[in-house]
């Protein structure tokens, strides 16, 4: 279980602290996809580089618990998969080798095992064919179904995506959702998604969340019964779409900002 | 292919050079490259031995300062605001104006010779290193801390590699310089060396092995120049690669 206390992180800059989030506390039940939405600049994306262990927290914890046991969440202790919104794959190493990195940094690379696994993921992503190409030779969708396998290879204890496939085109976009909810029900992995598009929240979180857009704090949560669910036909879904979008509106920004 | 092309053109141009002039400056290139065959089998390869050892040392110094300056300057505020101006400032000084401070401080022999060719080089590794580093994507830092990766991980998968096609462009433009060079830091000191070999043959009135020399010293920096591009593409393979879709 992920356990989010009081947590609070500044930008430090020549005019003084810029607080992004302040006192943020929440919790994660294993095995749950949180989809957090919000407003550009709310601290979705500072969230992320905080879990991810690039950014420190000024105050607060972060805990990662298994079996009744805490300990304080970091990328050293805990496997920690993130998928950034460009990919994040290094240019001078094959999607192979991009893959099997965090394994072999973490000393926990097993070859046969490892490469049974590359393997399995491979052809689920659709990516076979790739995985001795370097990312400058790949398109976006072939990129970013690339991030996911070495995600999902490290066998993470923590997925962070943010705003994973807000760089590929519509149809495009739709079959990398669609692949990667495919993979993560074979691993449910606790995973945190930060995004600005609703449809997407609703497709792959189980719980929804929306962001002020200042302070950096929860101010709406609900549980989604429209998970894995793609445009589903049922008039409670424009209504989960239509609330999620009043959270979202903010007295700067119209509704068109939003899907 | 270019190089033949090269290499016939500049020939031509110089016979034509030879048959319209009437003067001993210019000879038949074809009695230059007749001599080639008894001056390489008598001392030619020890000369070449001299400088490329300079030139070596002066290019391994020029890294192991170079590098660490550069990864110095682009990870510490604190170190590119002292240093980066005056990096900037001595960039520009051609650095052969040097020589006799070089000559006085160090003498006549080797040492005065590799610090003009770490000055000539060394310059251009900072700068390359730096600006390369800052260049790198923030999301890749973000990805291999989330790993768990220490600073040593971070430099071995994210920082050198990304540093490589930069360096190594630079230094394919800064050994061409040094090559240049050796015509002046082989003027004194020394019986050995390109340089050395070129300015004897002047004294000696010797336009034949003058020419040697000259060619000699050309098809070094030729070398020094293809070899890094090798080099470049057998270990930046991926920056060779483009989009294909």
């Amino acid at each position: 279980m992920l356990i989010i206390n009081d947590l609070s992180i500044h930008y430090k800059s020549k005019q003084g602290d810029n607080p992004v989030i302040c006192h943020l506390s929440f919790q994660l039940q294993e095995g749950e996809s949180l989809a957090i939405l919000g407003p550009s600049g709310c601290g979705k994306s500072t969230l992320i580089n905080a879990l991810a262990g690039s950014l420190a927290a000024e105050s607060g914890t972060m805990e990662f618990a298994a079996r009744d046991q805490g300990y304080p969440l970091s990328p050293k202790q805990h496997k920690i998969g993130l998928i950034p919104q460009n990919c994040g794959l290094l240019p001078w190493k094959t999607v192979r080798e991009n893959c099997l990195l965090p394994l072999k940094i973490r000393k926990e690379y097993h070859k046969n095992k490892h490469t049974q696994e590359l393997n399995r993921l491979s052809k689920a992503l659709n990516i076979q064919d790739i995985l001795n190409k370097y990312p400058n030779e790949l398109s976006g969708g072939q990129l970013q179904r690339s991030a996911i396998a070495r995600a999902f290879l490290l066998e993470p204890d923590l997925l962070l995506m943010d705003e994973p496939f807000s760089a590929l085109d519509e149809i495009t976009r739709a079959e990398a959702r669609e692949l990667f909810l495919r993979v993560w029900k074979y691993q449910k992995p606790t995973t945190i998604l930060v995004t600005h598009s609703i449809e997407e929240a609703l497709y792959l979180g189980n719980i929804l969340s929306v962001m002020d857009a200042q302070g950096g704090n929860i101010k709406y949560q609900k549980n989604n019964p429209y998970f894995g669910q793609l445009y589903p036909d049922h008039a409670d879904y424009l209504t989960a779409k239509q609330i999620l979008r009043q959270q979202l509106v903010t007295k700067e920004e119209g509704m068109d900002t939003f899907e | 292919m270019i190089f033949v092309q090269g290499f016939l053109s500049i020939n031509l141009i110089w016979l034509i050079a030879f048959l319209l002039t009437d003067t001993p400056v210019i000879p038949n290139p074809l009695r230059v490259y007749q001599s080639f065959a008894i001056v390489l089998k008598d001392h030619m390869l020890i000369h070449i031995l001299y400088s490329l050892r300079r030139i070596g040392a002066g290019l391994a110094i020029s890294l192991i300062i170079g590098v660490p300056a550069g990864i110095l300057l682009a990870y510490s505020r604190r170190a590119n605001r002292i240093l980066y101006p005056l990096i900037y400032f001595s960039y520009p000084i051609p650095k052969t104006a040097l020589l006799p401070i070089a000559m006085l401080l160090l003498g006549m022999r080797d040492g005065s010779k590799v610090v003009i060719m770490v000055l000539v080089i060394v310059f251009q590794v900072i700068v390359s290193v730096r600006d390369s580093i800052q260049a790198i994507d923030k999301t890749m830092y973000q990805f291999i801390k989330s790993t768990g990766a220490g600073n040593l991980a971070i430099i071995r998968h994210v920082t050198l590699p990304a540093i490589l096609p930069q360096l190594l462009t630079s230094l394919r433009v800064s050994l061409g310089a040094a090559v240049s060079i050796l015509f002046f830091v082989e003027g004194y000191g020394t019986t050995y060396g390109m340089g050395y070999y070129i300015l004897d043959a002047w004294s000696r009135i010797n336009y034949i092995e003058m020419y040697i020399g000259i060619i000699t010293i050309a098809v070094i920096g030729f070398l020094l120049f293809v070899s890094i591009d090798y080099l470049a593409y057998r270990i930046c393979k991926w920056s060779y690669t483009g989009s294909s879709l």
